[in-house]
């Protein structure tokens, strides 16, 4: 069994709630926070830890913490993205539905290093269910004296609040979700300023993701340093791996970084193997953004060596070999699945999704869906594939935000290694299995 | 104080410059094209990816290149930084991809449109982009709509640049038109049909960088290229009464704000002074209004001018009422 | 146009959500206000809805259009009681999410974007909503429905035609087990 930092209570009765919590040794870090450390001191052990952010990009957490700016008699804030979206992602869902509390404990601690006195968790609208979860949780936190004024008597004092959104994943761009947290559409900021400096209201803020936060806390309980002995190399701790597609064992698994990409797919403790014995064609391994890889070359280095799950491992080979850990959003697919239909279902969701505010991302997402929609259903020209290599290729990183080249990357990576099925679509257009929900009437964005 | 180097031309400018402030005060061959950035409105720019640059260096201090193109409108040079423009390979390939986003729903109506002639998308794609269309599919059409008396928005031919909005929100108060949906999805539109009823709406119509949105009382009267500008003023008690009179013989078929070599309008102007005010009388006539950046007009008119940025206002005397009609 | 205005508790509840923001922030207070108008006005936002909630927060009306048709969990045109939101992004179209939307189009005699004729019913196709590990799903008002079978769908149809009230993302549910 590898070692649990987040779901080590997962599997006790009555988690969710704040006694069970509170036994299983809940809130301690605050404790030892508030009282034994200071801010600065907090800031130097998240350092020291490695943590990386969580969401997708895996910048240091303690790095960006320490980017924070701090001008007199300016309010700061500290905001939980909690608009987990990326297709193949679910694990902040689990945790937050399971063991709310870890991360309210987490997002004090947090703010308490940052000393920030006003802090938000911005959960996508789709989660509602869990805005109630995450209620009850902060109000016991309340009545117990961890949030409120004067926490733990030390004069220090921090109001926490849910803030839902409405249904958009461009949201979980972090200045996307400070503007909707303004109450705006969901338009991503042009940068800079970044938030650190100009966040929420203008305000110095700091924005991180639901696992970063939560992890926050074994690293304040067991110190930076001995968090950093956890994983391997720059990929310390461990990291909550959303798994599925088909694999026998669907569900959100915590793994010490390091362990083989082989192990996770195959061994009981996490996939369980493949579905229906099938065999792997290919992997999605970090959400839907990243590139998706063959086989072999998710299960091998170029070198021979095993991959392992960690962010340096998973990006080893770069652009062309690699892939990234992004999200942690595990997608497996089996010999029988079609990349090009699977890419389609991105395509079309990166169309659904983009703000609209710059054009190469406005236009050239809908573009590119419009062309996969015509090689699956079988009117693809050989042109249409160089036409989609050379979009992704005017998209990626000429766009305001990362969404541009969460497009691109999907496309350029499925075509690079996988190119001969997209021949086939074209070149056999009866052979192909046609689907009528391929439709174009999905796009409206309210029905 | 910042030295930049632009295409290998430099220049000192204040901290905050930005790259593309930076490479107007060098001059226009360096200086990269906008569709959204509107150096009179707040906020503006970064949206339409035209004026993306490459940095070559970032500073004297940290002389690393950016990884990524950045948008010059909204990115302030550094001391010592270099950036390519025109002599960027990747840039010239960028703002090709761009201008064919730019045009891959926009409709090839230009001979039936309004802007045609001074219009900044025509020229992007004459200088920038490509003779091909690579694309089949269905352009996104909407019906027109009339928001108010004198403007009609045409959303079919939209960029979204989003200086409408902008113009709304600036200088005039209470803004009922804004952007919906999302995505290319996305439109100008005021949701529930409302006319855009202010002193200074008509700005909406000198910003857009596209046919969009038109001047209700010029549509179709004439190609901008039979028309003749002239600068005029009036004493008004609402704007700046500084505008551009627009003549088709006699007649004045539109009045504009007066715009400068980038294309901006000087200053806004009021409605009443746009719309209402159609004849010679109500103007003093200050001369013909030179044009250097709009080729199709100025070579009807002003051929003879092989330069016409070298002409001073304040050289040009007033000409007397008659004489300025003959024009 | 009739008469829109929260109920006391609603109401009372959207001040308790302004009083959140920092003074006049309250803008910030709009998509949670427009969830609760959303719940309360038949499950869809009308210009009139709009309107109310801008003068709540006292901020143009056109704000409030421009965020209302920005997200897509805001309804602006009348749905059925039940919205169905069918997932159907790559990990629930890897695992039938395709073979489900029929399912429905067929029991419901409707095709998706559609309201059945007695107003029950809407289906609708979303993208991912989270709930990749546990594929096929969709979500009815605050309820994911997880692992869906054909089986398991005609249930919750009965359920919902049998129950026959609106269901809205307000609801208070019974989390899934994982």
């Amino acid at each position: 069994m590898g070692k649990k930092l987040l779901l080590e209570h997962d599997h006790v009765p009555g988690i969710q709630g704040y006694d069970v919590y509170r036994k299983n040794g809940g809130y301690a870090s605050v404790e030892k926070a508030i009282k034994t450390m200071s801010p600065e001191a907090l800031v130097e052990e998240v350092k020291k830890s490695g943590l990386r952010g969580r969401g997708g990009a895996g910048f240091p957490t303690g790095m960006k913490w320490s980017f924070l700016a701090k001008p007199e008699g300016v309010p700061r804030y500290l905001v939980c993205n909690a608009d987990e979206s990326e297709p193949g992602t679910f694990k902040d869902r689990y945790l937050m539905s399971r063991i709310p509390h870890i991360l309210v404990e987490g997002m004090i601690a947090s703010s308490f290093a940052l000393g920030v006195n006003k802090a938000f968790i911005y959960i996508r609208g789709e989660y509602y269910y869990i805005v109630n979860i995450l209620e009850k949780a902060i109000e016991e936190a309340y009545a117990n004296g961890w949030l409120g004024t004067n926490i733990l008597g030390t004069g220090y004092n921090l109001d926490l609040y849910v803030q839902v959104g409405a249904g958009a994943y461009i949201c979980g761009e972090e200045t996307a979700l400070l503007e909707s947290l303004e109450g705006k559409r969901g338009n991503p900021r042009i940068k800079p300023p970044f938030p650190a400096i100009a966040g929420l209201y203008g305000c110095p803020t700091v924005v991180n993701n639901v696992e970063t936060l939560a992890s926050v806390v074994p690293v304040i309980n067991m110190g930076g340093d001995a968090y950093a002995q956890i994983g391997i190399g720059k990929s310390t701790g461990t990291k909550l791996i959303s798994a599925s597609g088909h694999i026998n064992k669907p569900g959100v698994y915590e793994i010490e970084m390091g362990i083989t990409v082989e192990d996770f797919i195959y061994s009981d403790e996490y996939c369980g193997g493949i579905l229906n014995g099938k065999k792997l064609k290919a992997v999605v391994a970090g959400g839907s953004s990243v590139p998706v890889l063959p086989a072999d070359k998710i299960l091998n280095l170029a070198n021979g060596e095993k991959r392992l799950m960690s962010y340096e491992s998973l990006s080893d080979g770069g652009f062309g070999g690699g892939t990234m850990l992004g999200s942690g959003g595990f997608i497996v697919m089996d010999e029988t699945t079609s990349i090009v239909e699977n890419l389609f279902t991105f395509a079309r969701f990166y169309h659904h999704e983009s703000c609209g505010q710059c054009s190469p991302c406005r236009e050239g997402t809908a573009w590119m869906e419009k062309i996969l929609h015509k090689i699956v259903d079988g009117h693809g020209t050989m042109a249409d594939i160089d036409l989609l290599w050379e979009i992704q290729a005017k998209i990626e990183g000429n766009t305001i935000c990362p969404l541009g080249d969460a497009a691109a990357w999907p496309v350029a990576s499925a075509i690079r290694h996988f190119r001969s099925e997209f021949e086939e679509y074209v070149s056999n257009p009866s052979g192909v299995k046609k689907n009528k929900h391929y439709d174009s009437v999905h796009n409206n964005v309210n029905v | 104080m910042a030295k930049v180097t632009i295409d290998g031309r430099s220049i000192e400018v204040p901290d905050g410059t930005t790259i593309l402030q930076a490479a107007r005060m060098i001059g226009p061959e360096v200086a990269p094209p906008t569709m959204c950035f509107y150096s009179k409105l707040k906020t503006s720019g970064g949206y339409c990816r035209t004026c993306l640059v490459e940095v070559t260096k970032g500073s004297e201090k940290d002389p690393r290149p950016m990884p990524k193109l950045v948008a010059s409108c909204r990115t302030t040079v550094m001391d010592g930084m270099e950036v390519g423009n025109n002599s960027s390979p990747k840039v010239k390939e960028a703002r090709k991809g761009v201008v064919e986003f730019l045009l891959l729903n926009h409709p090839l109506d230009c001979p039936i449109c309004d802007q045609a002639g001074e219009c900044h998308l025509q020229d992007l794609s004459y200088e920038h982009g490509s003779s091909k269309t690579r694309t089949d599919f269905e352009r996104r059409t909407y019906n027109k709509i009339d928001i108010g008396e004198k403007i009609q928005l045409h959303m079919t031919r939209c960029i979204l640049c989003y200086r409408c909005v902008k113009v709304a929100n600036q200088i005039t108060d209470g803004r009922v038109h804004g952007v919906m949906n999302r995505g290319d999805h996305s439109e100008i539109s005021t949701y529930v049909e409302q006319a855009i009823d202010n002193d200074f709406s008509g700005n909406v119509i000198d910003v857009c960088p596209v046919g969009a949105l038109t001047d209700k009382t010029f549509r179709f009267k004439s190609r901008v290229w039979f028309t003749k500008p002239m600068l005029a003023n009036r004493s008004c008690d609402k704007c700046c009464g500084k505008v551009n009179l627009w003549y088709k013989g006699e007649e004045v078929l539109r009045v504009t704000g007066r715009k400068d070599q980038w294309g901006e309008v000087e200053e806004f102007i009021c409605n009443t002074c746009r719309f209402d005010k159609k004849n010679t009388s109500d103007w003093t006539i200050e001369g013909p209004t030179p044009v250097d950046r709009h080729s199709v007009i100025s070579a009807n008119h002003y051929e003879v001018l092989t330069k016409p940025s070298v002409i001073h206002l304040n050289d040009i005397k007033p000409l007397p009422l008659k004489e300025g009609n003959k024009i | 146009m009739a008469d829109i205005k929260f109920s006391e508790d609603t109401l009372a509840l959207a001040n308790k959500i302004i009083a959140r923001y920092p003074e006049g922030k309250q803008k910030s207070a709009l998509l949670p206000l427009l969830h609760l108008a959303q719940a309360e006005f038949d499950g869809w936002l009308s210009p009139a809805t709009m309107q109310y909630v801008a003068s709540l927060l006292q901020i143009q009306e056109v704000e409030v259009y421009e965020v209302a048709s920005f997200y897509s969990m805001f309804n602006l045109k009348p749905v059925g009681k039940c919205l169905i939101e069918v997932c159907r992004t790559s990990s629930c179209w890897l695992r039938g999410a395709n073979e489900i939307i029929e399912h429905l189009e067929n029991k419901l005699g409707i095709k998706e974007g559609q309201t059945t004729p007695d107003g029950m019913f809407t289906l609708k196709t979303v993208e991912c909503l989270g709930s990749c590990g546990s594929a096929p799903m969709m979500q009815i008002g605050a309820q994911y429905h997880e692992n869906l079978s054909y089986e398991k769908v005609d249930g919750i149809l009965d359920t919902c035609k049998a129950e026959g009230t609106r269901k809205t993302y307000l609801d208070k549910v019974v989390v899934d087990k994982y």
